[in-house]
């Protein structure tokens, strides 16, 4: 059942309406990505001292997903793929050259006109940056060459080996990474006493930043050996680890768990101040996300008003740990309290989950929002004043004595410590439910609910109890910020605070726990939560754009996330696997037929 | 909570639907009781029933009431503007499009860019009308643009994912246009120019005389337009088919009704409509004593509740009876279908699409001209509030979408001081936001289908 639809092997000419299509939404990018400031405000930050910065980066990198996105092919199952030829570089070329001339007309606008009044980022300094400091005359055949060579070398990506398309990745993102984790590496290295290492690698003279040309090259060769030498081993161990039985793999997943545990024990010890500063904002959100995962990814209810949860935990402890708490002031200690949050959020959850249960999926999102919001400026108003502190919040609140151990806001490493406990509580909470009945009957219910009524699960009472596990998680997690913080604010409980979480959830993996893990690491850790900053200061103002466009992307290309659970892959894919199976049947029907004439 | 009647013999009675009976009734005491401590306090604010929750009790004057609720209809027209377009995509698509309240955003900040321009050309006061022509039809076009654009890129690819992924896709398109907004014009809060003396004085209405003049203008209006379609049908050679075997004064009331009405080329119940409001336009003009109906109103406001009005009936001409909008319909009831009866699906999502942006934008001048500042995130609260404006006058249906936001404008404005106060609540006005909120999860507990019940396709329903 094969179809040519094209002579194999033959190259078709250059379709010229598509490359000019694609070069003009890559000006369009390139001079929307300038005046929205991105390039101005990262400039500051250096990767390879003194020829790139995070600025420049930004711009760089869109003529050449432009090539390479101009020149993909379609390769239908069963259909040859056309061979790429010159045609396709010409498209490359243009769509980056394109590119080139959407900047050539901004730079000449930015010195002939100035409508500075609406568009706040048209100023001399992104004239200076665009043209190097070298006015137009060097600015405009330099961008023209470099984005019409970026576009080139995006198309050339088609036409290479794998290996040398996964060389090129492997040095572009190794390079990339370990310029922007230098504060971190810094750290490490200061821990394990190898300054040298770093002092070598890094540019340290004179206050900047980044990596010297020199150790940017010798990185770049050693990350360009890595994936020759490996070759396929790492993929065929992860193979391995996927075909094999479950109690091998059970007792690797263990061992790899064990190995984080360490880690997670051992390196905050070793690290600096300001890492574990990250890494305790980490723990806190993804404590958050845990308890989110349960609610969307395993039950499937998108709850988009998950921070009510988290403003009645840290509520609840403050009024009952505070000496500054206006009108119930018992002063408890914090195990005390966390029974009491137990319980507050639990009612919470019911209490918000009740009306929603029989909502359809759109109905439910909007009502939660509205709970949160409802719950915020109840905690904000005046009328609640005398019980929550309005606008002023509770102050004073305790730090958690626990035995000899001291957890407070001005020691991170402590609070790291016991954001660790909450996780690995949660963690390993959400593991045992997701594969106990209950777990089970949220699936069932997320997939569809009418069957798994059927079936005899009662639907109204595991939707209840997704709500409940995953405020008392969220309450934990706002029990923890209040003890960090030493206060509770109503302005730390908005509405973004529910979108960052689910933007975490589902960029890392929607009902997968090493996916929520994974995503907030890189998400909260390298961009930062709603009000901290993360690794990356420069992005702070603009976290929330990319948040967007991050989740438009993986919305839109992979809505599993990053790390996907088996089920979720099949059910958001499911027309690929249907035709796959479809294929697959037929090409053995045709084995059968062709073998015994 | 779907509502579905049939369904609710077969379900068990759980502990859930106990508790949510319970709040059902606590709810409604709680409304009731907040009403007649308003009427008492009204009555008399020194009477202990009006003290009882509210110490401070005063009564609300007659003109502090009818500013209220004008400021309510004012505010509750534009939310009925956006709420046509989360409705309609609800309708067609099925799922509600987050990022509308940016649309709205961006119609208002292009509408500020413009009247800036305007006004430091010095355009804006001399020739105010042209400017706000002007200024009205590039918020128009951004707004439509804008919607297009995230149609294209967004939920295209994503017409047939589960249902739950075009709703998260659109908070994400919500979140990157208004940072990308706050990028580009810097994150300061921009005011409209001052508009002329004339349109801002406040002016006396006194609705008794509206109302009569309008009655008056539909008695005229209807009889010529019943002369003339009276003439030109009895040039009409088939209607001599099917003659009457009596003659016309004989004929019982209702033949006779029905009659005028196909004269009139409405249907009968629409009539009724008619000469009902037309009946309740005279009483209220000539019954109700005049002090009550005379207002204080800005023309600000006049025109705002005007250009929604037109810009409704706009639509409706539009849905009703242009092709294209029966084609949108036909959509709405089932997509399938429609493309086997030779309707292009993908154009008239855009269309949809497009029309929802053109109410936005205009949604966004008005309220440019209303409050005179727009901000990156003016787009997000009234955005939520206008989708809760749909739920509650019906989704999928756009006379339920405008009376679903007259109904939470008045709502927001008016319950703080008359049911909220009474009831003993301190800082009423912080609580705005919150009956917005109240209102959705009322209107879903005690009738999920909305005021005017929804209109939907059967697999968006379930």
């Amino acid at each position: 059942m094969t179809a040519t639809l094209a002579p194999s092997g033959s190259s078709v000419a250059l379709d010229w309406r598509r490359a000019l299509l694609w070069g003009g939404i890559c000006a369009l990018s390139l001079v929307s990505v300038s005046l929205i400031g991105l390039p101005v405000g990262m400039n500051k930050r250096i990767l390879i001292e003194p020829v790139l910065s995070l600025g420049y980066l930004c711009l760089l990198w869109i003529p050449l997903v432009f090539g390479y996105v101009a020149t993909t092919v379609v390769v239908l199952e069963g259909v040859e793929a056309r061979k790429s030829g010159t045609a396709d570089l010409l498209a490359g070329l243009t769509a980056g050259l394109m590119g080139g001339i959407g900047l050539t007309l901004l730079m000449v606008g930015l010195d002939t006109v100035n409508i500075r009044k609406p568009l706040v980022n048209w100023s001399p300094q992104l004239f200076r940056l665009l043209t190097f400091e070298r006015g137009l005359e060097f600015g405009i055949p330099v961008w023209l060459g470099i984005c019409a060579g970026l576009g080139l070398v995006g198309a050339v990506l088609h036409q290479l080996p794998a290996v040398a398309r996964r060389v090129m990745s492997w040095v572009l993102f190794g390079v990339m990474a370990i310029a922007i984790l230098e504060a971190v590496i810094d750290d490490l290295a200061e821990g394990f006493h190898l300054e040298w290492l770093t002092d070598a690698m890094y540019y340290k003279k004179g206050g900047t930043e980044g990596l010297t040309v020199t150790s940017a090259v010798v990185l770049a060769l050693v990350l360009a050996a890595l994936p020759v030498v490996t070759g396929g081993r790492v993929k065929a161990a992860v193979d391995h680890y996927r075909d094999a039985p479950s109690e091998d793999r059970r007792r690797t997943s263990l061992v790899l768990f064990g190995a984080i545990g360490v880690a997670c024990v051992g390196l905050p010890m070793i690290l600096g101040g300001i890492v574990n500063e990250l890494l305790a904002n980490v723990g806190l959100f993804l404590l958050l996300a845990l308890g989110l995962n349960i609610v969307v990814g395993l039950a499937g209810l998108l709850d988009l008003g998950y921070v009510a949860f988290f403003a009645v935990g840290g509520y609840t402890t403050s009024v009952l740990t505070s000496s500054n708490s206006p009108f119930f002031a018992p002063e408890w200690h914090f195990g005390i309290a966390l029974l009491f949050v137990v319980v507050m959020a639990a009612t919470a959850g019911l209490v918000i989950g009740a009306p929603v249960i029989r909502m359809r999926g759109d109905y439910l999102a909007i009502v939660t929002l509205g709970f949160g919001e409802i719950v915020r400026l109840l905690f904000l108003s005046d009328w609640l004043k005398p019980y929550f502190g309005g606008s002023q919040g509770i102050t004073k609140v305790n730090p958690v004595e626990l035995g000899p151990f001291k957890v407070q806001g001005s020691d991170p490493r402590s609070v790291f410590y016991l954001v660790l406990v909450f996780c690995a509580l949660a963690i390993y909470v959400s593991w045992r439910l997701q594969g106990s009945r209950l777990g089970r009957a949220w699936m069932a219910t997320r997939e569809d609910e009418q069957v798994a009524e059927a079936m005899g699960i009662n639907t109204v009472n595991a939707k209840l109890m997704a709500f409940v596990v995953g405020a008392t998680m969220a309450a934990f997690s706002g029990a923890v910020l209040a003890a960090k913080v030493g206060s509770v604010f109503p302005k730390s409980f908005e509405i973004l605070v529910s979108i960052i979480i689910l933007v975490v959830v589902i960029v890392g993996g929607m009902g997968n726990i090493a996916g929520v893990m994974v995503g907030s690491l890189v998400l909260i850790g390298i961009l930062g939560g709603p009000r901290q900053p993360g690794l990356l200061q420069e992005f702070q103002s603009y976290k929330l754009l990319i948040y967007g466009a991050l989740l438009v992307f993986m919305m839109l290309k992979r809505p599993e996330g990053l790390v996907p659970s088996a089920r979720r892959s099949r059910e958001l894919h499911q027309d690929e696997y249907l035709q796959d199976a479809w294929l697959g049947d037929d090409a053995e029907s045709e084995e059968d037929q062709g073998a015994p004439s | 909570m779907t509502g579905v009647m049939r369904n609710r013999s077969a379900r068990r009675v759980s502990g859930v639907d106990r508790f949510l009976t319970v709040i059902r009734v606590v709810m409604a005491s709680l409304i009731i009781i907040g009403i007649l401590a308003f009427v008492a306090q009204q009555i008399d604010p020194n009477n202990p029933f009006a003290r009882w929750r509210n110490p401070g009790a005063r009564g609300l004057t007659g003109d502090q009431f009818k500013g209220l609720l004008i400021s309510g209809l004012s505010q509750g027209s534009m939310y009925g503007l956006i709420a046509l377009g989360y409705s309609m995509v609800y309708g067609v698509l099925g799922f509600i499009n987050f990022a509308h309240g940016e649309v709205f955003m961006v119609g208002a900040m292009s509408g500020f860019i413009t009247s800036d321009k305007l006004h430091a050309a010095g355009w804006w006061e001399s020739n105010f009308l042209l400017s706000l022509t002007v200024v009205t039809l590039i918020a128009i076009v951004t707004s439509t643009f804008t919607a297009v654009i995230t149609e294209r890129i967004a939920y295209r690819p994503l017409r047939n994912s589960p249902r739950l992924i075009p709703l998260i896709t659109s908070i994400g398109v919500s979140f990157f246009i208004q940072n990308a907004v706050m990028g580009l014009l810097g994150p300061a809060t921009k005011s409209y120019p001052k508009l002329p003396e004339w349109l801002t004085t406040v002016r006396s209405v006194d609705l008794g005389r509206v109302f009569v003049w309008i009655a008056g203008i539909l008695v005229v209006v209807g009889l010529l337009w019943y002369l003339w379609r009276g003439g030109s049908r009895e040039k009409d050679p088939t209607a001599d088919a099917g003659e009457l075997p009596v003659s016309e004064s004989e004929l019982p009331i209702g033949e006779k009704v029905g009659q005028v009405a196909a004269t009139l080329g409405i249907s009968v119940p629409a009539l009724r409509w008619l000469v009902s409001v037309w009946i309740a336009l005279l009483l209220l003009g000539f019954l109700v004593p005049g002090k009550v109906l005379i207002f204080a109103i800005t023309g600000t406001k006049i025109t705002v509740v005007t250009v929604a009005a037109v810009s409704m009936a706009g639509l409706w001409y539009l849905v009703e009876r242009t092709k294209t909008g029966r084609a949108m319909r036909a959509v709405a009831e089932d997509k399938e279908i429609a493309a086997l009866m030779g309707i292009n699906v993908n154009r008239i999502i855009v269309v949809t699409f497009a029309v929802g942006g053109t109410m936005a934008g205009i949604g966004g001048i008005l309220w440019g001209l209303l409050f005179r500042s727009v901000h990156h995130m003016t787009g997000f609260l009234p955005g939520i509030k206008a989708f809760t404006a749909a739920v509650v006058g019906g989704i999928g249906n756009m006379g339920g979408a405008m009376a679903g936001g007259l109904f939470l404008g008045s709502a927001e404005s008016v319950a703080p001081l008359v049911l909220m106060e009474p009831l003993g609540i301190p800082g009423v006005s912080q609580l705005k936001d919150a009956v917005a909120f109240t209102v959705l999860v009322l209107v879903l507990l005690f009738r999920p289908a909305g005021l005017f019940g929804e209109r939907l396709s059967q697999e968006d329903r379930a």
